[in-house]
């Protein structure tokens, strides 16, 4: 079992026939993901390693029974795409692009409430379960299969926690980058739900940073919703009030978003909170047990 | 992006939000001619820098003649201002804005923002205008107001009299707050804005609302839909490097240490600050490579970090997943090569092919110390810091 994606998951490639699209599909033949669809509007007919592109999204789902999407479009034209893919009711949607205005996705996630679809992202590597499916652009040779779910608004950062894991004989169940805007599909408590009910998870990896108080819902949940336990790492201990850390979403602003206030809800919640990604796997480990 | 106070009451007076009428000026003598065609028996002479606090730190004055205004303007123009909000370096006054001073009964607090939780923008209100709003949220919750705008329905009546009641307005003033708050809403959304901040939002003598303050930010993100607001970024308000680095479309934010850090990822680069800090040491910047591992993009990292003089140590921290580790390693040597850089650096490289990328480094003739773990790297960093230090 996992989240999300799973053997039996058909990906469509929105954006397909740009650099990164066909880079995905290419290393999708040597790794367990099926893409069985592309869609680039203006381009339906072509095909692109073999996949065939479709000019809509929902031809494509119609054609070959796509049930996920990877988004690859520039973020200009991310919203646009989501909303397109929540029409076709695609069950799991994954925005890879950073910089989508923030007003944008104000839209997107009032026009998505209640729909047949869950977004992830944007700004985010995806969705990986490892030896399954990959719906994103995760590195898969630091992956293994196994019971530690983990979830992140960071890229590098998840795959050197992962990458820990592995190395240390924990293998993942599925790995979630929920994105590091301000407004994203999936948030931390969406994330943490689905691995409390998913029967491979046995702990989950939480990898937050400054900015917002979703760290802050997320020890709420864990601790009033969760029987699994939860071990966390929050980026930006050292971060100054007022700038933007790279991400979008990594702020401090208002006085508000701070990492110590984050990792005292966390701490007050029961959960342990590493010092640096290296020291995660001896926190997992004695959970598993 | 920030704009200057000038800029947001211009722009937001073309959204019907009433301000007071002012003029822009960079000397004395313009000042004092501004006061003239302005008219009035009293002005106020404000200076324009990207931060608030402005009136504590001696960059606001009041005048009772254009003769006045000019000796304010004399005194504000030129001088470094260090408020809560400037960091200890200050900033310069290069502009000054000149406008009628204005008969003041009641100060509020009017912004809007986008309420990430919610994904909803959020106004919010409270009668206790003129301080600084974090303060008020932080002691006194109680104080602040808050209306979210559905998307779909927009600004409903109920909510501007929800918040004329709260701020105790009369009726004429709820009517004057109502199109206030449109405006700013219509404004928000047509100029991709993150905030908007009225603060404070007078009542004046006469009873009529006026913005006497403004400041409006944007969304860097939507930027490429509002080419004309690039007409009004003012780049001697920027760090002269994160203004280097934005140009180089780099994220780098500039920091107060001395250890410059290289790192690929947002995640990782703010994760690496914090190892230095905790073993002792101070990082110079936040700086994320991104997806790039080319030598010109090294090149432009390392130039950037070498750019602050206060940089003694260089740590460079790589987790290849998408890039290799022997690419990086090629663009390092090179980008050292090139630039014949002296400086220490630690390199910690894990991921994809980390074994051959040492070994490039190792066999490359340059003097790099080598890390297994970020930890161990922020150690070695600090610990070449210190050996630098004379008698340390």
């Amino acid at each position: 079992m996992s989240v999300l994606v799973d053997r039996n998951t058909r990906i469509m490639v929105q954006g397909i026939t740009g650099g990164q699209g066909r880079r995905v599909v290419e290393q999708a033949k040597s790794y367990a993901t099926r893409i069985v669809a592309g869609v680039t509007p203006g381009k339906g007919g072509a095909e692109v390693e073999g996949v065939p592109v479709f000019d809509t999204v929902a031809e494509a789902v119609r054609r070959t029974g796509a049930n996920a999407s990877l988004i690859l479009v520039p973020a200009a034209f991310a919203a646009d795409a989501i909303l397109e893919a929540v029409d076709a009711e695609v069950p799991v949607i994954a925005c890879i692009a950073e910089g989508v205005p923030i007003l944008d996705m104000l839209k997107v996630k009032h026009a998505i409430a209640g729909r047949a679809s869950v977004l992830v992202g944007p700004n985010c590597p995806g969705v990986l379960t490892p030896e399954q499916c990959r719906l994103g652009i995760m590195p898969t040779y630091i992956a293994a299969p196994g019971p530690v779910g983990v979830v992140s608004r960071s890229g590098t950062l998840t795959y050197e926690t992962v990458h820990a894991l592995t190395r240390h004989g924990l293998g993942q169940s599925t790995c979630v980058g929920i994105g590091g805007d301000p407004i994203a599909g999936t948030s931390f408590v969406d994330a943490l739900g689905r691995f409390e009910q998913d029967p491979q998870t046995k702990a989950v990896v939480l990898i937050g940073e400054i900015g917002g108080n979703e760290e802050e819902a997320a020890a709420e949940f864990a601790k009033t919703q969760m029987r699994k336990p939860v071990v966390a790492f929050i980026a930006g201990r050292s971060a100054p009030p007022g700038k933007r850390m790279g991400h979008a979403g990594a702020i401090i602003s208002g006085g508000r978003g701070g990492a110590k206030e984050k990792i005292a809800a966390l701490e007050r919640a029961g959960i342990q909170v590493a010092s640096a990604p290296e020291e995660i796997p001896a926190l997992v480990q004695p959970l598993l047990h | 992006m920030n704009i200057h106070e000038y800029q947001a009451k211009q722009l937001l007076a073309r959204y019907e939000v009433p301000v007071p009428k002012g003029k822009v000026v960079t000397t004395p003598e313009e000042a004092e001619a501004a006061a003239r065609e302005i008219g009035g028996a009293a002005f106020a002479v404000k200076a324009q820098i990207h931060a608030g606090g402005r009136g504590k730190a001696g960059g606001i004055k009041l005048a009772k003649s254009p003769a006045e205004v000019k000796r304010a303007a004399a005194e504000i123009l030129g001088k470094v201002l260090v408020t809560p909000q400037t960091g200890p370096a200050g900033k310069k006054v290069r502009r000054v804005w000149v406008e009628p001073a204005t008969e003041i009964s009641r100060e509020l607090y009017l912004g809007l923002l986008v309420d990430r939780a919610t994904a909803q923008v959020a106004v919010m209100a409270s009668a206790a205008g003129g301080m600084e709003i974090e303060a008020v949220v932080k002691h006194s919750p109680e104080k602040i107001f808050t209306e979210r705008i559905d998307p779909a329905a927009g600004l409903m009546p109920f909510q501007v009299r929800k918040l004329a009641f709260a701020l105790e307005l009369s009726g004429e003033q709820s009517k004057e707050l109502g199109a206030l708050v449109r405006g700013l809403y219509r404004a928000f959304l047509e100029l991709d804005c993150s905030l908007i901040e009225i603060n404070p939002l007078v009542v004046t003598k006469p009873g009529k609302l006026l913005a006497l303050d403004a400041k409006v930010n944007f969304d860097d993100s939507a930027l490429y839909r509002h080419p004309e607001l690039e007409a009004w970024r003012d780049e001697a308000e920027e760090d002269p490097i994160e203004a280097q680095a934005r140009k180089l479309g780099v994220s780098y934010v500039h920091l107060d240490g001395s250890i410059g850090c290289l790192v690929n990822g947002a995640g990782l680069a703010m994760t690496t600050m914090d190892v230095i800090k905790a073993r002792g040491g101070s990082p110079a910047n936040f700086l994320d490579l991104g997806g790039r591992a080319d030598t010109e993009a090294v090149a432009q990292a390392l130039s950037l970090i070498m750019a602050d003089p206060k940089v003694k140590v260089i740590l460079i921290n790589i987790f290849a997943g998408i890039i290799r580790c022997d690419m990086i390693a090629e663009g390092i040597i090179a980008a050292v090569k090139q630039m014949s850089l002296k400086v220490p650096m630690v390199i910690r490289l894990s991921g994809t092919n980390y074994e051959k990328g040492r070994q490039m480094l190792r066999d490359s003739g340059l003097a790099f110390t080598m890390a297994e773990t970020l930890n161990e790297a922020a150690e070695k960093a600090v610990a070449l810091l210190q050996s630098q230090i004379p008698g340390a």
